[in-house]
């Protein structure tokens, strides 16, 4: 009776996993594809700029309107469908064999979180195919996405963003029930790895922050699609509502995507310089203050909004407030390094070339803090420079070390070291080449988001080279790709292939199922490590050997989301003038959205009435593995 | 004695949090309503940034009648009290107690959507639709919002009196009843806020 649950194989499996670590590697496909994307979309914005306007008047590749679709593509892919579950899927890969766990408080609802974002990334990215692609930028400021301004495309960007928040929430509940709850014996919080830490924090943020996301593209759909006022200002409605409301998610957000950064880097680098990471409660202090104070100045960006000098003052210095618990990390991790045995691994890499880049972003960022610069540098290539520092330069980067670090544990496969450099220095080389020069583009008065520009105005030159650089970041990308794809050939991974501080080497790559055969007894911080200069080879069980728990994989997330998703499109076309009477009353009549939202509500009426009792892996099974 | 009854006695004082799966459910459950807070005072802010905005609509002082929200407001709160009395009866492990409670906590939620259509109904009677103004766009936002939470938390308190009634009370079902009374009792104090925020400062001007 040990699995009396079905199994699915194949296809099924993928459909139907409620494994943290199945979900994880969802994530990274998922994420990985519309990266890509993403990344397409850039060399295309970065193409159309190499060259400015011809003599004859024309753009050489692309339209004004064009260039605006891929350009909030772009922004809207990376932030939401790139990043966010690039972060999730590491998540998912790490945090519960940090902690000692066997699996997530709500495995349930972890593959929910997954799926609304799978479908509401493809809902975004079907605009490519219906032609009608969001134009607004990726922050839609109203009113330019209201009707007035902007088509269906701008429908396509609330509605499939809302189903694409929706996974981002639940996933954010997820780890931090998991992280309270579900600690192995002696997992104090003040032992926790650094990266369960920075996730943690991070689960918070988006708590708070998401749901304002959720009520502003509410507020976008009910104005586009059920004429409502909220920022038409003929109707008494006001556009910088959507600002303030946009922002005090979106500056929260750029934390969610880098607080988990910073704590990959906080791992990588003590494993590879063998030390232990310096000030580690000065570290925790820092995420956490960094944490509460990202709620505290979303309107730095809206300095030439209009707000006034005091509230201009104020929140320039909140936001130079910032920059002290980041310091404080900065000097951790030099002094983590400083005087180690370090190791130049392809991880340690990118780790390292992380902090001088993330600081230059950082300090950008501290000079647009200032009101009075700002207005200079504001709608310019230089806030393109900053902010393309702070999240290429600092989130992909210590995304790539993050990948290289836990890749053999997720995939039980080790990536190439010799490829992983080569895409190391095509990446940071192309990628200082890119934007470093857009700093000076901006202040010899390149404005951001325009298509083209009049030659013979001294950017010409340094267009060209950024795009050179773009296209070595490309290489840099196609390299880490082959690597991904030989790897499966690739050799086995050990246990512990650099020599681990945290449990999750402890256990075999990649990890079974149940995580721990024995729930690990955590002795201090650097769990592992500990019981290696003990001279052990293995943590100290917890729990005597005894049948494990598991849930039963589940159909109805898949469902859920995709109810979601066809109701997404009932909404959104239920104005549109169709060809065929059938379907114009389907959709007008709101049939197509009310059947959305019951495959959905049917669902979780079965997920209620059915209790599901999951399944037991007896010990004869778990002894018979090894 | 029964077999369900000595199922009864095996079960633990709090059963909402004899198990994991349950203490994730429950505090799961706080910070969900921690991100309903934002979500309601993402639509407080909005309100209260348009709800001057009437344009040739009512204002809020020619449409409200207090009498009408005070009764509302009178039902919602007493079902937060009768929710309070399912739990006790959950923690006493009297199903029929709990049943019976759950049942009255329904029964008045219901009383309340009753009594808030026909408000809805009433107003865009009176020039107060959706689309009249930015205001009219933000109450019916914020207070339909609401609404619809209720009506949501009566169809869920709904089928969990079924669920007791199939499969009784153990360690599964009552996680269940516990966060639905949390839902319920969040929804009420939101409502104070709406009782306070929108109809007492719309009354005044």
């Amino acid at each position: 009776m040990a699995h009396s649950v079905k199994k699915y194989r194949g296809l099924m499996d993928w459909i139907t996993t409620v494994d943290h670590k199945k979900i994880g590697i969802l994530y990274f496909a998922a994420g990985g594809l519309f990266f890509v994307i993403g990344g397409i979309e850039a060399l295309l914005i970065r193409l159309q700029l190499m060259f400015p306007l011809g003599a004859d008047g024309e753009s050489w590749l692309l339209s004004g309107q064009t260039y605006n679709e891929i350009m909030t593509m772009h922004g809207t892919t990376m932030i939401f469908l790139a990043a966010m579950p690039l972060i999730f899927g590491l998540m998912n890969a790490v945090v519960p064999l940090q902690i000692g766990a066997r699996d997530v408080a709500f495995p349930f609802l972890n593959s929910l979180g997954f799926w609304t974002f799978f479908f509401g990334g493809v809902l975004l990215n079907i605009s490519w195919f219906t032609g009608t692609v969001p134009d607004i930028g990726w922050t839609a400021y109203a009113p330019l996405s209201g009707t007035e301004f902007s088509g269906t495309g701008s429908d396509y960007y609330a509605i499939g963003l809302q189903i694409a928040g929706i996974g981002t929430l639940v996933g954010g509940i997820n780890f931090l029930v998991t992280i309270i709850n579900m600690r192995a014996p002696g997992m104090t919080f003040m032992r926790m790895p650094l990266f369960t830490w920075t996730s943690f924090i991070t689960s918070g943020i988006i708590l708070f922050a998401f749901p304002a996301l959720a009520v502003g593209l509410i507020y976008i759909s009910f104005d586009r699609l059920f004429d409502a006022n909220f920022f038409v200002t003929a109707t008494g409605g006001n556009s910088v509502l959507w600002e303030h409301i946009f922002w005090i998610f979106g500056h929260p957000e750029v934390y969610i995507l880098i607080l988990p950064a910073f704590g990959a880097i906080s791992e990588v680098l003590p494993t590879f310089a063998r030390k232990r990471l310096f000030g580690y409660s000065s570290m925790v202090f820092a995420t956490a203050l960094i944490g509460f104070l990202s709620f505290m100045v979303w309107a730095h960006h809206m300095f030439t909004t209009g707000m006034g000098d005091i509230a201009n003052a104020l929140f320039g210095v909140a936001t130079m407030l910032i920059a002290i618990p980041t310091g404080i990390k900065v000097f951790n991790w030099l002094f983590t390094i400083w005087g180690g045995k370090i190791r130049f691994t392809t991880a340690m890499l990118y780790a390292t070339s992380f902090i001088p880049t993330f600081v230059m972003g950082g300090v950008t960022g501290v000079m647009l803090a200032i009101p009075p610069a700002d207005f200079q540098f504001h709608d310019s290539y230089f806030v393109v420079a900053h902010f393309h520092y702070v999240i290429v330069g600092g989130i992909v980067l210590s995304l790539l070390a993050a990948v290289f670090y836990w890749w053999p544990k997720m995939f039980g496969r080790m990536l190439n070291e010799t490829l992983g450099k080569w895409s190391f220095w095509l990446f940071f080389s192309g990628f200082h080449l890119t934007f470093f020069i857009q700093h000076f583009l901006g202040l010899w008065g390149m404005p951001r988001r325009v298509f083209t520009y009049l030659p013979n105005q001294g950017w010409d030159t340094a267009n060209f080279v950024s795009t050179i650089g773009a296209f070595f970041m490309a290489a840099g990308v196609i390299v880490i790709l082959i690597n991904v794809i030989i790897s499966i050939k690739g050799p086995k991974a050990p246990a512990d292939p650099w020599d681990g501080r945290t449990l999750e080497w402890s256990i075999p790559s990649p990890s079974p199922e149940y995580n721990f055969k024995q729930l690990p007894l955590v002795r201090g911080l650097d769990a592992f490590w500990l019981e290696k200069m003990d001279g052990k080879k293995e943590m100290t069980p917890a729990e005597p050997l005894g049948p494990i728990h598991m849930p039963s994989p589940s159909i109805l997330p898949f469902f859920m989301s995709l109810g979601l998703f066809i109701a997404g499109f009932g909404f959104m076309y239920r104005g549109y003038e169709f060809d065929s009477a059938l379907i114009n009353s389907l959709f007008g009549n709101d049939i197509i959205a009310i059947l959305g939202l019951a495959i959905t509500f049917v669902c979780m009426f079965l997920r209620s009435v059915y209790d599901d009792h999951g399944y037991h892996i007896e010990v004869e099974e778990l002894q018979k593995e090894g | 004695m029964s077999h369900a009854e000595a199922h009864l006695d095996k079960l633990p004082p709090e059963p909402e949090k004899a198990t994991l799966e349950g203490r994730n459910k429950v505090l799961g459950f706080w910070l969900f309503l921690g991100g309903e807070t934002v979500l309601f005072g993402t639509l407080f802010a909005t309100f209260l940034a348009l709800r001057g905005s009437v344009l040739d609509g009512p204002t809020g002082t020619e449409l409200f009648d207090l009498k009408l929200v005070a009764a509302a407001t009178f039902i919602l709160l007493t079902s937060s009290l009768t929710s309070v009395f399912a739990v006790q009866a959950m923690h006493h492990k009297n199903v029929k107690n709990l049943m019976i409670w759950l049942g009255v906590t329904v029964l008045l939620g219901f009383g309340f959507l009753v009594l808030e259509i026909y408000e809805f109904y009433h107003y865009v009677h009176e020039g107060h639709g959706f689309t009249t103004s930015a205001f009219s766009s933000s109450f019916y936002a914020l207070v339909g919002f609401h609404g619809a939470h209720v009506a949501l938390g009566v169809l869920w308190i709904g089928l969990l009196i079924i669920q007791l009634k199939v499969k009784g009370l153990n360690t599964t079902t009552a996680p269940k009843v516990y966060v639905a009374s949390l839902y319920w009792h969040f929804i009420d104090v939101v409502w104070v806020f709406i009782f306070t925020i929108v109809y007492l400062m719309g009354k005044v001007g």
